[in-house]
């Protein structure tokens, strides 16, 4: 096993979809600059989006909203939490990012007259652009890398980043998950994309890669940061998603709630108003499960035949194309039967809540000379479109960043301990399997920290993930491949502590089932209209609060609480029909 | 620590008539996001090494030849 050694300027981690566009974003600022993207799977099919995408959730399209309505929207269906300056940076960009994706050759769908055919998914605003042949997405992005020059690494697993001693970034390092060779890469600026902490729960199924995400996304990232001493914000605003039993993608109200689809009880009744994924939607959706008018399923065979042909067409060749096969299966024909669905495993996801990395409106996050975009950084509800545009700013702002600062020192004997505790598993013949560890860590996270989360239970697996962290020195790799997943069970650890940390920290209940807390089951905006932050604080997982700052889009009082109102009101509907 | 071998039955198949991995190809592997693929170099074939999957599906859809067919786990059936 060798170790290799190169320097660049822009170093960006994750070739999903936030990373290569940060890539080619720094090329097309300065073409002078030394820009690479490293990737743990393969850049042409990687990330969350590795099949391609069925629309835009979020896009702020001129004539159907402004940047002003969607921060309210956001704001609102984020409860309050939310750096407003971020989403509007996000919302003032989406378009333009629109028609450059659309001139790159991405296929969005377009009415008899070309405009963009948007759609109201939305509790208030209508913000969803669908993309029926959304398939190709990953194609394009290769072929805009190639034509920037972007430099490609594959399957590099990165473990640290390189810190100088003032705390400002000086690179990563990595291993090859086929040679287990050793990888330092020194840099001026690293972007972060590396994409959800997505193997954080385990899937009802047992199975440890029936994930929602793409596991890959094991929250490498969210470790990489905490450990370089990022700040991170909204850990507790976990990822719980409405989803397809057992099959775990999602049933796609999104898609379907256009044509007609929605979401029912076992009575086929509606029981939400907004199908839009949010953690008060989620709240009625488990009460929903646990009230004895569960299963929930997806009802479409209301619709007509060609309806349904088109809905089919749509999502057995996109996002999930394996969901016809899961279907077929179970002998589930959407014409007949209703679709079961169940509630997720939690996650940490910024691009569905907002749990990530802290960035600012320029994706600058606390490191100095590190920058993060994607699922992985802290702007809420930010999905695709939120990720192609924060990649933008990092790419911008890491370009910026080179022009002014020389390539940092490194520290010989940080790259000496890491390499250490990456290479330790290869020579332990008598340690434990990575897939038993993790197992059992994931099986964990589900018993102590699925909510409703309660305060004794969270505290007991603290204990469980400190016993955990005992294990991981006894982690053994008889390949690079299993090394690879020994040094996720690293990253999957730290973000289960994270999880529970800050969980505990926010004494209060907000974001629907997110963050509900038996034993603090009010949201109480004295004390707790606030970011969580967590940060590594000489060597402990510390939390603290970052005050929020004041809105540039205020919010009238009807507004506040339009997502409070998600379940529909059985008696005001029937007198509504007796009128 | 004494270990034990489980079988599992993986969820992504290869039609060996139809692979050309002896030819060199090496697509499935490449493309897969967990890197469970891998080219057995006896047969000259391509087989499910690790049950790690997500079956996402570009190692079916981008194979040149259509040998590789992915099933969805047993586990989740």
């Amino acid at each position: 096993m060798n170790t290799h050694i190169q320097t660049v300027d822009v170093l960006v981690i994750g070739g999903g979809t936030a990373g290569p566009m940060a890539a080619v974003k720094a090329k097309e600022a300065n073409p002078e600059l030394r820009v690479l993207l490293l990737e743990k799977a393969n850049v042409k099919r990687s990330g969350a989006i590795s099949m391609g995408m069925d629309g835009l959730n979020n896009a702020v399209v001129p004539g159907f909203a402004t940047p002003e309505q969607y921060v309210k929207e956001i704001t609102t269906a984020n409860d309050g939490i939310v750096n407003q300056k971020t989403v509007m940076a996000y919302a003032r960009n989406s378009y333009d990012m629109i028609e450059e994706l659309d001139r790159w050759g991405v296929k969005f769908e377009k009415d008899e007259t070309g405009d963009f055919a948007m759609r109201k998914v939305h509790h208030m605003g209508t913000y969803v652009l669908p993309m029926p042949e959304g398939h190709d997405i990953k194609k394009v992005l290769y072929r805009r890398l190639k034509r920037a020059r972007v430099e490609i690494t594959n399957r590099l697993v990165a473990t640290r980043l390189l810190t100088e001693k003032g705390g400002s970034i000086a690179g990563a390092m990595a291993f090859d998950c086929r040679t287990a060779d050793f990888h330092v890469i020194r840099a001026r600026t690293v972007v972060l994309a590396t994409g959800a902490a997505g193997r954080l729960g385990l899937p009802a199924s047992g199975y440890l890669f029936g994930t929602y995400e793409n596991p890959t996304n094991a929250g490498d990232g969210y470790s990489m940061a905490y450990h370089a001493g990022a700040e991170l914000s909204g850990i507790e605003c976990f990822q719980i998603n409405p989803l397809i039993k057992d099959y775990n993608g999602p049933a796609c109200a999104y898609v379907t709630g256009p044509f007609g689809g929605y979401t029912t009880n076992n009575k086929g009744e509606r029981f939400i108003e907004c199908d839009y994924w949010s953690g008060q939607m989620m709240m009625e959706f488990y009460r929903e499960l646990q009230g004895g008018d569960g299963p929930v399923f997806l009802k479409l065979d209301h619709l007509a035949e060609e309806t349904i042909s088109t809905i089919e067409t749509i999502l057995h060749t996109n996002e999930r194309p394996s969901r016809g096969r899961f279907h077929e299966g179970r002998g589930t024909n959407y014409r007949e039967q209703m679709v079961e669905m169940h509630i997720s495993e939690i996650g940490l996801c910024s691009g569905h809540s907002a749990s990530g990395v802290w960035v600012n409106e320029h994706a600058e996050t606390t490191v100095p000379g590190l920058y993060a975009a994607g699922d992985l950084a802290c702007v809420p509800h930010n999905y695709m479109l939120g990720a192609f545009v924060y990649g933008k700013l990092a790419g911008e702002s890491a370009a910026r960043y080179c022009a002014e600062h020389p390539l940092p020192e490194f520290d010989e004997a940080q790259v000496e301990r890491e390499r250490e505790r990456v290479w330790a598993p290869l020579s332990r013949e008598d340690g434990l399997p990575p897939s038993q560890v993790e197992y059992k860590l994931r099986r964990m996270v589900n018993d102590y920290l699925q909510p409703p989360k309660v305060t004794r239970k969270m505290e007991i697996g603290l204990q469980r993930f400190e016993a955990i962290r005992a294990d991981l020195d006894r982690l053994s790799a008889s390949n690079p491949h299993e090394l690879m997943r020994a040094m996720e069970v690293h990253a999957i650890r730290d973000c289960a502590e994270m999880a529970a940390r800050a969980s505990l920290y926010r004494t209060e209940s907000r974001w629907g089932l997110y963050h509900y807390r038996v034993d603090h089951p009010g949201r109480n905006d004295a004390d707790w209209f606030v970011h969580v932050q967590l940060q590594k604080q000489n060597g402990a997982m510390t939390c603290f609060k970052r005050p929020i700052e004041p809105y540039i889009v205020k919010l009238d009082e009807q507004e506040k609480t339009a997502y409070q109102r998600l379940r529909i009101n059985k008696e005001e509907k029937e007198l509504c029909q007796q009128l | 620590m004494p270990t034990t071998l489980n079988i599992a039955t993986v969820p992504v198949s290869v039609d060996e008539d139809k692979c050309i991995a002896h030819k060199g190809c090496t697509v499935c592997v490449d493309v897969c996001p967990l890197d469970v693929l891998a080219i057995d170099f006896v047969k000259g074939k391509a087989y499910m090494k690790f049950d790690e999957c997500w079956y996402c599906m570009p190692c079916e859809k981008d194979c040149p030849t259509g040998a590789i067919h992915v099933d969805i786990p047993y586990l989740l059936r």
